[in-house]
């Protein structure tokens, strides 16, 4: 193991963490940027084997990126050092914002500020939706599986029911388990 | 007791949140009225915050919410909650089982997953548009104010896009809004 290499780490992802707005895929480009460009820490091929993985596990993109960089160069503790360097400075700012949000929002012109931006919120995720249906596979049971949900979330909203988002994502999984099994038993029968 | 409920419930966001932040949004929402931690618009106002500031969004989200409810350590061990899952499995993906993600019955479970959280995040954001045009303290009373943002927002982001080939950023949308919000409410 490189000398130096685990404050070096620590380092480079704080600055990443510092330094991207918005998280998630704004952030792969700066890590790209310093971990293959700058440093060679690893190759734009494992940068997008990473990017395929981080779509298909759950969590913060920007933490599977660390922990993964900071794994291949050195092992377990270079995998802490780089995580906990995505996640310190974000950390502390929004533990100091916390501290003072409640009086802040006392000041009206604050209040009204946040009066509007709460119109905003909605709509960027509603628009996060829009952009997350236009890059779904076009075929037949995605589009039932994402309606489904859809629907059932909103009655959830609507009627303030108590059941788990969770539970709805469980039997979802579980859903499409059972349709692969059967449709690969139908395929093997024939 | 509020450590553990602050640890398990960032858990379960960093075990289930598929998609990126947007898709951890609900997840996070939910767990966070269930326990009644924030009042919804406090919660709304957080995202607004998360997503202006530094750093992943899910990250910043469990360290507010830790830290209202249960300072220093609570917004460690709601940080720890929703980074510890995706951690894990990549340390565990990486370092044993590369071939794990191409198993159909693993990828069954993704495809099964992905779409929902789709259908979640879409009903998350029609029904708050809805509640802040629509609803005053749960009931049924139309808000002009809210009514006119909204549509005002989205013709500015239309145009934006149309004009300039690309979509406005978050964070220039919030600052929009919050002028928007001053002008119509007031200093």
């Amino acid at each position: 193991m490189k000398k130096g290499i685990l404050t070096d780490l620590f380092a480079t992802f704080a600055k990443i963490g510092l330094f991207t707005f918005g998280g998630g895929y704004a952030m792969i480009a700066l890590i790209e940027n310093e971990c293959v460009e700058k440093k060679g820490w690893i190759t734009t091929d494992d940068m997008s084997t990473v990017t395929a993985i981080a779509e298909s596990t759950p969590g913060p993109i920007a933490i599977n990126c660390a922990t993964f960089t900071g794994y291949m160069q050195a092992g377990f503790a270079g995998a802490v050092s780089a995580t906990l360097g995505m996640i310190t400075p974000s950390f502390l700012i929004i533990y100091l914002i916390s501290m003072f949000f409640d009086n802040f929002l006392e000041i009206t012109f604050i209040a009204s500020a946040f009066k509007g931006i709460k119109v905003a919120v909605g709509i960027l995720i509603f628009q996060a939706a829009v952009t997350m249906i236009k890059k779904m596979k076009k075929k037949l049971r995605p589009r039932l599986f994402m309606i489904t949900a859809f629907v059932a979330m909103m009655l959830i909203n609507i009627f303030s029911l108590k059941f788990s988002t969770i539970w709805l994502l469980v039997i979802a999984a579980v859903a499409n388990v059972m349709i692969y099994t059967i449709t690969s038993m139908k395929k093997e029968a024939k | 007791m509020i450590y553990l409920d602050l640890l398990i419930g960032f858990l379960k966001v960093g075990c289930f949140a598929f998609g990126g932040a947007y898709g951890a949004i609900p997840l996070i929402r939910d767990v966070v009225m269930s326990y009644g931690w924030l009042s919804d618009e406090m919660f709304t106002y957080m995202v607004a915050v998360s997503e202006s500031t530094p750093g992943p969004i899910m990250v910043n989200l469990a360290t507010y919410i830790g830290s209202q409810q249960a300072g220093f350590l609570g917004a460690v061990l709601a940080t720890l909650g929703v980074v510890l899952p995706s951690f894990i499995i990549i340390i565990v993906l990486t370092a044993l089982l590369k071939t794990f993600l191409k198993n159909p019955y693993v990828q069954a479970v993704i495809h099964g997953i992905k779409p929902c959280i789709i259908g979640i995040v879409l009903a998350t954001g029609v029904y708050m548009m809805l509640k802040n045009c629509l609803l005053k303290n749960g009931v049924f009373s139309p808000d002009i104010i809210t009514i006119t943002i909204t549509a005002a927002l989205f013709v500015v982001s239309y145009v934006y896009k149309k004009t300039k080939k690309k979509q406005l950023s978050p964070i220039m949308l919030i600052v929009i809004s919050a002028v928007m919000g001053v002008i119509a409410y007031g200093v």
